[in-house]
């Protein structure tokens, strides 16, 4: 195949950063939470995933990076393709630990290691091999100012990640995720364990991140989904029932069970 | 009675708090009875002790801590038998430990879950039960007369890391299991692979549990006897082993690994077999230093544990 730059449109016009391909996920005990699941992840944008509980919208960000390959007698079937090199990244044959350094995640409750601020942000790099003490320093600084951290994190670097506020741990948990430029973020319903305020902390950084990255995030939360999404995905029993601009889904939802869930009739 | 009021859930006020206060008269009851087991496996074990240290306490001193084993009471000794447990303890740590570790992060991190592995935890625990007489007789066949090592120290430590694998083992895989699944997750979610999540997270995070067990295993160790007398120790010893640091390059040697021994439980049972009262009071003073050295060594393995989890909350 002639190598070149495949960029990918979508029927959208947007930059396609990844895509899945009739995804059927199943769980070690046979159970199927994923059923022909096609749907694309723009460049620079944030997609929503809403649906009820048990839909399978976690189950779909987690195959993003492999995090089921952890627990045996996970089974994926179908594609995830990143572009713009074109990899399936559930192939058997690349390393979930190569697809986890391309993206990153953010999980639902904060989840610092017991260690010191810098070194949870600079584990990323750690792990990639970085030992330069000055290119850490520059880095770890960078990440913590991109998750808007850096002025209260500065002057306690060396403080353990668990005397900082949950919003503030989420914010490191962030800047960790950060630290290792991944071109895809995974947001598993990031302020479920938060306050109003930290909730607004954390929304306002998802939209200067997607500046530099695309971003899919699974929330419960529609009016989250309604505020910070420029696409949205509704789920419904591992299948995916429709996904659109955010605000064609909450205005003008083309399916009538789309528009149930959302008017709040099911769900 | 006022007009506005609801009608209340609770029809009979007197009859709901009579059975309250049946129902409490049951959690005092157990608290009690509670009490009474408590105080009396404490002050059984004080007991205990207190007899030990005052049958034994006018053989403590310097010269008790400093002297071999002497036909004379009153100059008898404990040097060789502190100096040998010590030795022996310094075998069994260095082999049991990174052993037990291993085992235990691999049967936790590694081992894929499916019969084997039951079997495999079934029989790791199990093995903590098995009475110690039979680690002597295993070690007497397999190291003494099978591998040739001897009735050494080496021998003795060894068979005491037999005896305290399994302990270290069970606490390493209690103290991985306690770690959050979404730390692990992080971990990996960050591109880390097994064995980066292993060292530099599991272990580390793990340690304080994993410390417990080794400090405990060592406290059993340190009081066994009937393994060490089964691989044949000496029960009177006039001399100490090789020292293990010498003032000649290379400074360090393992002369003493292959050193005859005892150990603090053998010089007591020793002096107790005879017929003499006098030796009977160095044998209760030696039983007060080895209950000591057990209530330090626990005393220790609970501050640790407590220092580490007030450091770590999850």
């Amino acid at each position: 195949m002639v190598k070149k730059k495949i960029v990918q449109k979508s029927k959208h016009n947007e930059v396609v950063k990844a895509e899945s391909k009739d995804l059927n996920f199943f769980y070690a005990d046979g159970t199927q939470a994923l059923k022909k699941v096609n749907l694309p992840v723009y460049e620079n944008k944030i997609t929503a995933l809403i649906g009820p509980s048990g839909c399978g919208k976690s189950t779909f960000l987690r195959s993003f990076n492999r995090m089921h390959d952890l627990y045996p007698g996970n089974r994926y079937e179908g594609e995830i393709i990143l572009y713009p090199d074109n990899t399936n990244i559930l192939d058997k044959r690349v390393d979930p630990i190569e697809v986890r350094m391309r993206i990153s995640m953010v999980f639902q409750k904060p989840n610092p290691f017991p260690k010191s601020l810098y070194e949870n942000v600079a584990y990323g790099l750690r792990v990639r091999g970085e030992t330069n003490k000055r290119v850490l320093d520059d880095k770890v600084e960078e990440a913590l100012k991109g998750a808007s951290l850096w002025k209260e994190a500065q002057g306690r670097l060396h403080d353990l990640a668990f005397n900082l506020s949950g919003g503030q741990q989420q914010r490191l948990c962030i800047a960790r995720a950060l630290a290792t430029e991944p071109e895809i973020m995974l947001f598993d319903e990031p302020t479920s364990a938060l306050d109003p305020i930290a909730t607004m902390n954390i929304e306002e950084l998802m939209a200067g991140l997607k500046q530099k990255l695309s971003i899919l995030i699974v929330t419960h939360n529609m009016q989250q989904a309604a505020r910070i999404s420029d696409y949205t995905a509704y789920m419904y029993l591992g299948s995916l029932v429709e996904h659109d601009q955010t605000n064609q889904i909450f205005t003008n939802p083309s399916k009538k069970e789309t528009e149930d869930y959302i008017t709040g009739k099911f769900g | 009675m006022q007009k506005n009021q609801k009608p209340k859930p609770i029809r009979d006020l007197g009859l709901m708090r009579a059975l309250i206060a049946k129902h409490k008269r049951f959690d005092s009851l157990f608290a009690i009875l509670g009490i009474f087991v408590i105080a009396s496996l404490t002050v059984t074990l004080l007991i205990l002790f207190i007899d030990l240290v005052i049958d034994g306490y006018p053989r403590f001193s310097i010269d008790f801590f400093g002297n071999f084993p002497s036909r004379r009471a009153a100059r008898a000794g404990i040097l060789s038998a502190w100096v040998g447990s010590s030795l022996v303890l310094v075998v069994t740590f260095l082999s049991a430990v990174p052993l037990g570790i291993a085992a235990g992060v691999y049967l936790e991190e590694y081992a894929k879950k499916n019969w084997l592995s039951d079997l495999i935890e079934i029989n790791v625990s199990n093995l903590a039960g098995v009475p110690s007489i039979i680690y002597g007789l295993l070690a007497l066949g397999l190291f003494v007369y099978q591998f040739g090592l001897g009735q050494t120290i080496l021998t003795a430590g060894l068979t005491l890391a037999l005896l305290m694998l399994p302990i270290v083992i069970v606490s390493t895989r209690e103290a991985i299991r306690a770690i959050p699944v979404h730390i692990r997750e992080a971990a990996y979610a960050v591109g880390a692979t097994k064995w980066q999540v292993c060292l530099q997270h599991v272990i580390p995070y793990s340690y304080g549990g994993i410390l417990t067990g080794v400090i405990i295993g060592m406290a059993r160790a340190i009081g066994e006897t009937a393994p060490i007398i089964t691989i044949g120790a000496l029960t009177f010893i006039a001399f100490l082993p090789p020292s293990p640091v010498g003032l000649e390059a290379p400074f360090i040697n393992f002369d003493w690994l292959n050193a005859g021994f005892t150990v603090l439980p053998i010089q007591m049972f020793n002096w107790i077999s005879r017929p003499q009262l006098a030796f009977h009071m160095n044998a209760a003073a030696t039983g007060a230093v080895i209950i000591m050295l057990t209530l330090l060594m626990n005393g220790a393995a609970i501050k640790i544990r407590y220092n580490i989890r007030k450091k770590i909350k999850w």
